[in-house]
């Protein structure tokens, strides 16, 4: 059976059209203020490389906080389901997964069935989101990506205080005026965030393995943040962890409807 | 093709006093208080407690030479040598950074005096909105400490927040006040975001449907009304409210903020960003004095 997956973001809509549990085509279009274009842009393109047409999909079903601006879904689901759909299918082993996203942060806790039990959320502050990894890095006059292989140079720990990120901004640019190495501050950003993505995980408890998905898990930098930060072996992530709810969409359009 | 020239909205306008008719030769004590903040820093030179002239500027990179501008910025307009000065207390964020001063007292203890000084013996609350923190501060009669409140974690609701806003609108920050009455139909409700981050993603689209720049403007003063509101009910109002740090100068703030409160603020013929220096030099004087 061929099923779509849409997560509509605060940034980016990810679609994943996907045949018996294998994923066969992926797209991405930012979400911007036309929610309704940017889902039919990512869902074109999937189609496009899975090389279906959109008659041959059997159910499509969205998630994400724009999930009711998608008129093609048959149903929808929440993030919290579809994150833990998608990270337990990537990672069996999954207990603890956390899903960044551009403008919010979410842990879940699952059981051995993959079932969520318990989760918590952060909406409310930039400082525990995606976007606060592109403010400092522009902050920093660099890219994001190359801010996550930078970090991962860092020789030295630079603690930075700020709990927000206006104001992480102000320090970020006084640590350059200091002379940090570009490294070091890198290294001290992923640290920052860490810390306020480990108090949400916190308020569901630590498991392992952890999964992290969407699109700053992309950065080995952050990564390794939370794993020092959450003190576990590893924290584990797919390799592209953006399409992650998407994912988990499409497992639960696979599923007849009670 | 020349570029345009960006314009600056975060900018205020940085400005130094001299009193008049004090005259420092005369006096007995020359005090100095430094408020080194996170956004501004002041210099109040006082003789015998009464103030000579301050200097008022923006916070560089480094604390160390804000504290010195800001000295170099009120001596200029006093016209006095620096060694004249009997005793310098530091305050604010950056006070453990004056390398000149003789000793610090904590923002909380210099505001409530300040406030005392510049507002008069009858303020009982002081609310304190800086650069990057929000201080509510109950004090008695004689302007000692009674009770504070504080939120510095949080952009939401300072003027950092606020330097945001006005440049994302391109309206220098002096006029925001104004300008927020200047709403089109009723008064739009507030933002809805509490993170600044979020509110300036919330006024890009507001913008986008059509909103005018005053309308987001009163959108936003609302919200941090809204927050502010917050941390003093928590507190507890008393009548003899002041308000200090440099929003006492938006009244797109403060006015709406008084509306809940249901108080009239104080007045004050001075400058209320210099709050917490002329607390210092305050308490630099009551030091001259013990240990003359």
């Amino acid at each position: 059976m061929i099923t779509a997956g849409i997560d509509c973001g605060a940034m980016n809509t990810k679609t994943v059209v996907m045949k018996d549990g294998t994923i066969i085509g992926k797209g991405l279009a930012p979400t911007g203020f036309d929610a309704a274009g940017a889902v039919e842009d990512s869902l074109n393109q999937a189609l496009l490389q899975a090389g279906v047409a959109r008659a041959g999909i059997r159910r499509i079903c969205a998630t994400g906080s724009g999930r009711n601006a998608v008129p093609v879904a048959d149903e929808s689901v929440s993030e919290i389901k579809a994150m833990a759909r998608g990270a337990f299918c990537f990672f069996p082993g999954a207990r603890t997964v956390v899903d960044v996203g551009a403008e919010e942060g979410r842990a879940v806790k699952l059981d051995d069935h993959g079932r969520p039990v318990d989760f918590a959320v952060n909406d409310r502050c930039a400082a525990g989101a995606g976007v606060f990894i592109e403010a400092m890095a522009r902050a920093l006059g660099i890219g994001v990506e190359e801010m996550g292989r930078l970090s991962l140079r860092s020789e030295r720990e630079v603690r930075m205080n700020a709990p927000c990120a206006i104001f992480a901004e102000s320090e970020v640019i006084g640590l350059i005026h200091s002379n940090i190495p570009a490294a070091d501050i890198s290294r001290a950003i992923y640290d920052c965030i860490a810390r306020r993505i480990a108090g949400i995980i916190r308020r569901v408890g630590i498991h392992e393995e952890v999964v992290l998905i969407g699109g700053p898990a992309r950065s080995a930098g952050l990564l390794s943040s939370l794993r020092r930060e959450l003190k576990v072996t590893q924290v584990l992530a797919p390799a592209e962890p953006d399409f992650g709810a998407a994912v988990g969409a499409a497992l639960c359009a696979a599923e007849e409807p009670r | 093709m020349r570029e345009p020239k960006k314009i600056e909205c975060w900018r205020w306008t940085e400005s130094n006093w001299r009193h008049p008719a004090l005259e420092w030769r005369a006096a007995r004590f020359i005090t100095l208080g430094i408020d080194v903040g996170s956004v501004s820093s002041q210099a109040v030179l006082m003789a015998d407690g009464q103030i000579l002239g301050y200097g008022n500027l923006r916070t560089g990179s480094a604390s160390a030479d804000s504290a010195r501008q800001a000295l170099a910025f009120a001596l200029e307009a006093v016209d006095m040598p620096e060694s004249r000065v009997d005793c310098c207390i530091g305050t604010g964020y950056g006070r453990v950074n004056v390398p000149f001063s003789d000793r610090t007292v904590s923002e909380i203890a210099c505001h409530a005096r300040g406030a005392h000084f510049l507002f008069g013996p009858e303020v009982r609350t002081v609310l304190d909105v800086g650069g990057q923190d929000i201080k509510c501060i109950r004090c008695d009669e004689k302007g000692k400490v009674v009770n504070f409140l504080m939120n510095d974690k949080c952009a939401a609701g300072t003027g950092r927040g606020m330097e945001v806003f006005a440049d994302l609108l391109g309206v220098p920050i002096t006029e925001v006040g104004d300008r927020s009455f200047e709403f089109t139909g009723a008064e739009p409700a507030a933002v809805s975001s509490t993170c600044v981050v979020f509110a300036k993603s919330e006024a890009i689209g507001l913008l986008r449907r059509g909103w005018s720049r005053e309308d987001v403007l009163a959108a936003y003063c609302k919200a941090m009304a809204d927050r502010i509101f917050a941390l003093v009910k928590r507190i507890g109002v008393q009548p003899g409210f002041a308000v200090t740090g440099g929003l006492a100068k938006n009244r797109g703030v403060i006015d709406r903020l008084m509306l809940k409160i249901g108080l009239e603020r104080m007045g004050t013929p001075w400058d209320t960003q210099i709050a917490g220096a002329a607390g210092a030099a305050l308490f630099g004087h009551a030091f001259c004095l013990k240990n003359q």
